[in-house]
């Protein structure tokens, strides 16, 4: 590796994300996935002859916090351009998108960086625009389904600051969290909501020239965008050092040899023919607007991180399992803020309840109980009414049949036995019937303890609170 | 007037007689239907008869002035011709193209949604120039439409089938639609009356588009009183044209009061010049001296980037409609000819789809936007479109209203300019500038040349004008002018 070492690689990612609008950027069809091929579609997001689009304002709201939250300098005023191309997805011949006048410029994306100062990831642009339908190829023939046309979508270009395929998986990550915490894309790779280009070169380390760059496509998985940088750096690598140049042209990868294979000119080298939408008015953005929404955004994953280090003492680890979802941190700071003990709360969301969302494959919402119920379950907890093990027997169950905790508790039987005279008493009976072991360990077979102890609990059932069980033995053994 | 010969009537006139119940929207139906029937074999303007749909609104258009009265909606009952560049749900909709020979929207145009709602009855759909891509009608792929006043000569174009329908009584009034004189050339060399809103005055929703910046729609009609009455069910804002003006509807009829007095009135000296037919000149002149007799002020004005206004017109609109015809690719609607992939069903589809003139322009607007020549042609052109606006509103400060010839020519030859494309551009020289400033302007009859062809004057208002627009046209037709029936039909 001493040869890729002299290199150093550097990328730009280009982001589409579908954001979470209730209908479509031009026109009123449900946006949505999964429905019935070419059901959620119109004259308009079809094409038809004479129609012309309308913008959503949602959609600008979405945008403005994005925006807000990237650091971005929002454009007062925008523009919508059509980008010309012919293909069967796209129902028009063009793509309504941005060009020369992008919705927002010179932002930047913090990623965190173990426990040095965060690594600044700059942002070029990003602008708004439309999705293309699918095309869907069968033997012989091909279809197209247009529910997806007209999807809102925010493309959000990087600078190419990352110098690493897992530094681009890491802001990655995060600007899928950045956009999970607000509430604007649900960041679904598979599903296509959250999809990456990558831009990629590689240069002797100490140049500040940039390469030649080629682009890759079709990266859905962060593991994907990993293998196919990882592939493409190397193979650049390996051009370089044989006396060979590289080409500015696009890949495509196929995740299933994990290699990225250049796709025809053809199907790439379009002049797209920008020029400005004239059935849009430009886009205006009022500083008042941008006041509101300043006013009600959400927490954004850095600001989180903070927070948590500072109000909570939690360490870097625990900060980093906790804020991955804006979901997991809501949980357990609700536990907090039901009475649970900080680590305890960490402790439970980390193990318990991760344990459940993943194993139940449902969104933390429907996975687990409200907080309420699983604080009441840790209150029991720390006050002796169940064991720890009992608890997670019972979370367990309150998960599945969603039983309160007191139902799921008695269900089981798992309620603790803390009354000392009800103890007391099994232990009078247990060291009666045991007479002569009681002799022994009197002896000094202080080894005994143990079984005097395991015998008061099979009594009782597992159910004795040991605390209390030991202290009383104790007594009556060394009185 | 005999129930046959309803169809001669105005709308303003039929309108008078529906709410006296002198006849009804049934009767008045069926007698234009009849003169469609007769003079069809002539005029070739209609490319669908909808009489089904006629018979229908018209028996609702009774039930509704029955209903309602002198209440009833200004256009219930009257029938109406519509250039097949509307969008009508149920009725082919063919753009006069190949590529949409069959095509039936599941839609309305706003405009024709508003005029169902209004009671208006729909005759059919009428012939223009391919995508509305010329100046003669006769790029249509369904055959030549033929001026009622000499029927070897071209109705002019786009909208060459709704002047000529209007002009042979075939229709009270058309609907047409105008990127750089579409409504007001034919209504002039077709003698009848045609405006071309301010634009976004009217919506454009369900329009089929060639040019999205430049693209109106306005009525053709036999006098401005009934343009007045289309254009106030015609305009206003639309939910689904978000380039459309929410700019209140005035009462367009209300300001048809024939008084001129001071109205100062501007005559570019660059639409004065040599290569105008003389009798065109000679009566544009006589107009003016009639204006001047009403006491209106004429004075010399000058617009200085009119000699650009071919050019940039030839640049932004082929580039708008090159993206605009993109969407007829065969793969959703249409004309498909299948192949065997893809590049090849596109390239034979639209070769086979679209006629010489659209793929002309078609080429013309992609280059105007390619890499490397954008900043030169469209964005050259987008300047200078600035300048010819700004002339535009120098001009208004000095004056109320613009007048100029229509056309430089009355109606020419069938066949005469066909070979010739820039020679056919040229005879919208004078009406381009408006579309590029998004203007208000009408076309009124104003006389006839030796062969007793009809010519057109054009009024021209600032934006929002239509009013002072159509009274300036109004009074003109009030001084005494007599206008000539087509003889032959």
């Amino acid at each position: 590796m001493a040869r890729s070492d002299a290199y150093e690689a550097v990328i730009g990612l280009e982001v589409h994300a579908q954001l979470l609008t209730r209908s479509k950027i031009f026109c009123g069809c449900p946006n949505a996935f999964g429905a019935a091929p070419n059901h959620n579609v119109c004259p308009v997001c079809m094409g038809m002859p004479g129609v012309l689009p309308v913008f959503n304002r949602r959609v600008l709201e979405l945008a403005i916090r994005v925006a807000l939250a990237t650091h971005s300098q929002i454009a007062p005023r925008s523009v919508f351009a059509r980008k010309n191309y012919f293909y069967p997805d796209l129902p028009k011949g063009y793509q309504i998108s941005q060009y020369e006048q992008p919705f927002c410029t010179g932002g930047y994306i913090e990623l965190p960086n173990g426990g040095s100062s965060p690594r600044k990831i700059r942002l070029t642009r990003i602008h708004i625009e439309e999705d293309a339908g699918k095309n869907i190829h069968a033997s012989g023939y091909s279809l197209v389904d247009l529910n997806r046309a007209g999807t809102p979508l925010l493309e959000i270009v990087s600078e190419p600051d990352l110098r690493s395929p897992e530094e681009a998986v890491a802001y990655l990550k995060e600007l899928r969290a950045i956009l999970r915490y607000l509430e604007v894309c649900d960041g679904n790779m598979e599903e296509g909501s959250f999809r990456c280009d990558a831009n990629v070169s590689v240069r002797r380390r100490g140049e500040s020239r940039l390469g030649v760059k080629t682009e890759i496509k079709n990266l859905n998985s962060f593991k994907f965008v990993e293998k196919a940088l990882r592939h493409e750096i190397e193979r650049q690598i390996e051009v370089l050092e044989a006396g060979g140049t590289i080409t500015q042209e696009t890949h495509l990868f196929d995740p299933e040899r994990g290699i990225t294979k250049p796709m025809r000119s053809k199907e790439y080298a379009h002049d797209y023919r920008y020029f400005p939408e004239p059935d849009l008015p430009p886009l205006e953005v009022p500083p008042s607007l941008i006041e509101a929404i300043k006013a009600q955004s959400p927490e954004v994953p850095s600001a989180r991180r903070a927070r948590y280090a500072q109000q909570y003492g939690l360490s870097s680890y625990e900060i980093e399992v906790l804020t991955q979802e804006r979901d997991i941190g809501d949980y357990f700071e609700a536990l907090v803020n039901h009475g649970v003990d900080r680590k305890m709360a960490a402790n439970w969301t980390m193990t318990e309840v991760l344990r459940a969302v993943n194993e139940s494959a449902l969104p933390l919402s429907r996975a687990v109980p409200p907080a309420a119920e699983t604080a009441a379950l840790l209150k029991m907890v720390a006050g002796n009414e169940i064991s720890l093990n009992g608890a997670k027997t019972a979370f367990a169950a309150m998960c599945k049949t969603g039983q309160s905790a007191v139902e799921a508790v008695n269900a089981l039987g798992l309620t603790q036995v803390s009354d000392e005279a009800q103890i007391a008493e099994v232990c009078e009976q247990v060291l009666r019937a045991e007479a002569d072991k009681v002799k022994e360990y009197r002896a000094g077979r202080q080894k005994l303890f143990g079984f005097f102890v395991g015998q008061v609990m099979k009594a009782m059932k597992g159910k004795a609170n040991p605390k209390i069980v030991n202290e009383v033995l104790k007594r009556k053994l060394d009185s | 007037m005999a129930k046959d010969e309803l169809y001669r009537l105005t709308i303003t006139e039929a309108q008078q007689g529906l709410r006296k119940r002198e006849f009804s929207a049934l009767e008045l139906t069926r007698a234009c239907l009849e003169r469609i029937y007769a003079v069809e074999p002539q005029i070739n303007a209609f490319l669908t008869v909808s009489e089904t749909t006629a018979v229908e609104q018209a028996q609702e258009a009774d039930r509704m002035l029955s209903r309602l009265g002198n209440d009833a909606p200004a256009l219930c009952g009257i029938p109406l011709a519509l250039k097949d560049i509307f969008a009508t749900r149920g009725i082919r909709t063919t753009c006069a193209s190949r590529i949409l020979e069959n095509f039936i929207p599941p839609y309305d145009a706003t405009v024709v949604a508003k005029l169902r709602e209004a009671g208006a009855v729909f005759l059919g759909k009428v012939n223009m120039d391919e995508f509305a891509m010329g100046s003669s009608t006769e790029n249509s792929a369904f055959g030549i439409t033929r001026n009622p006043y000499d029927l070897e000569r071209v109705p002019g174009g786009s909208s060459g089938g709704s002047a000529a329908a209007v002009a042979a009584d075939e229709c009270l009034a058309a609907l047409g639609t105008d990127t750089g004189g579409s409504i007001r050339q034919p209504a002039a060399l077709c003698g009848v009356v045609g405006i071309k809103p301010t634009y976004s005055r009217v919506s454009r929703y369900g329009v089929v588009a060639f040019a999205s910046s430049l693209d109106q729609v306005g009525p053709l009609t036999k006098t401005v009183r009934d343009a007045a009455i289309m254009m106030r069910t015609l305009a206003g804002v639309d939910p689904r044209d978000s380039t459309c003006s929410a700019r209140p509807v005035p009462d367009y009829e209300a300001c048809l009061t024939g008084d001129v007095r001071n109205v100062r009135i501007g005559m570019p000296k660059e639409y004065f010049v040599e290569g105008i037919q003389p009798a065109v000149l000679n009566a544009v002149r006589a107009a003016l001296d009639c204006y001047r007799a009403m006491g209106a002020q004429v004075q010399e004005i000058s617009l200085p980037h009119t000699q650009y206004a071919v050019a940039v017109y030839y640049l932004i609109a082929t580039a708008e409609a090159s993206a605009n015809l993109a969407r007829y690719d065969g793969i959703r609607y249409g004309l498909r000819v299948e192949a065997s992939d893809l590049l090849e069903l596109y390239n034979r589809t639209r070769a086979q789809g679209f006629g010489a003139e659209v793929k002309r322009r078609i080429m013309l607007g992609t280059f105007a936007l390619s890499s490397g020549y954008y900043d030169a042609y469209y964005l050259k052109a987008q300047k200078v479109r600035t300048l010819i606006r700004q002339d535009f509103e120098q001009a208004f400060r000095a004056c109320d209203a613009i007048i100029t010839p229509t056309s430089p020519t009355t109606a020419f030859r069938l066949g005469e300019k066909t070979q010739n494309p820039l020679e056919m551009y040229l005879s919208d020289i004078f009406t381009i500038s408006v579309n590029l400033a998004g203007l208000p302007a009408i076309s009124v009859p104003c006389g006839y040349d030796e062969n007793n062809l009809p010519i057109g004057l054009q009024v021209i208002g600032p934006p929002f004008g239509e009013e002072i627009v159509l009274r300036v046209a109004d009074a003109l037709e009030r001084s005494g002018f007599v206008p000539r029936r087509p003889t032959v039909v």
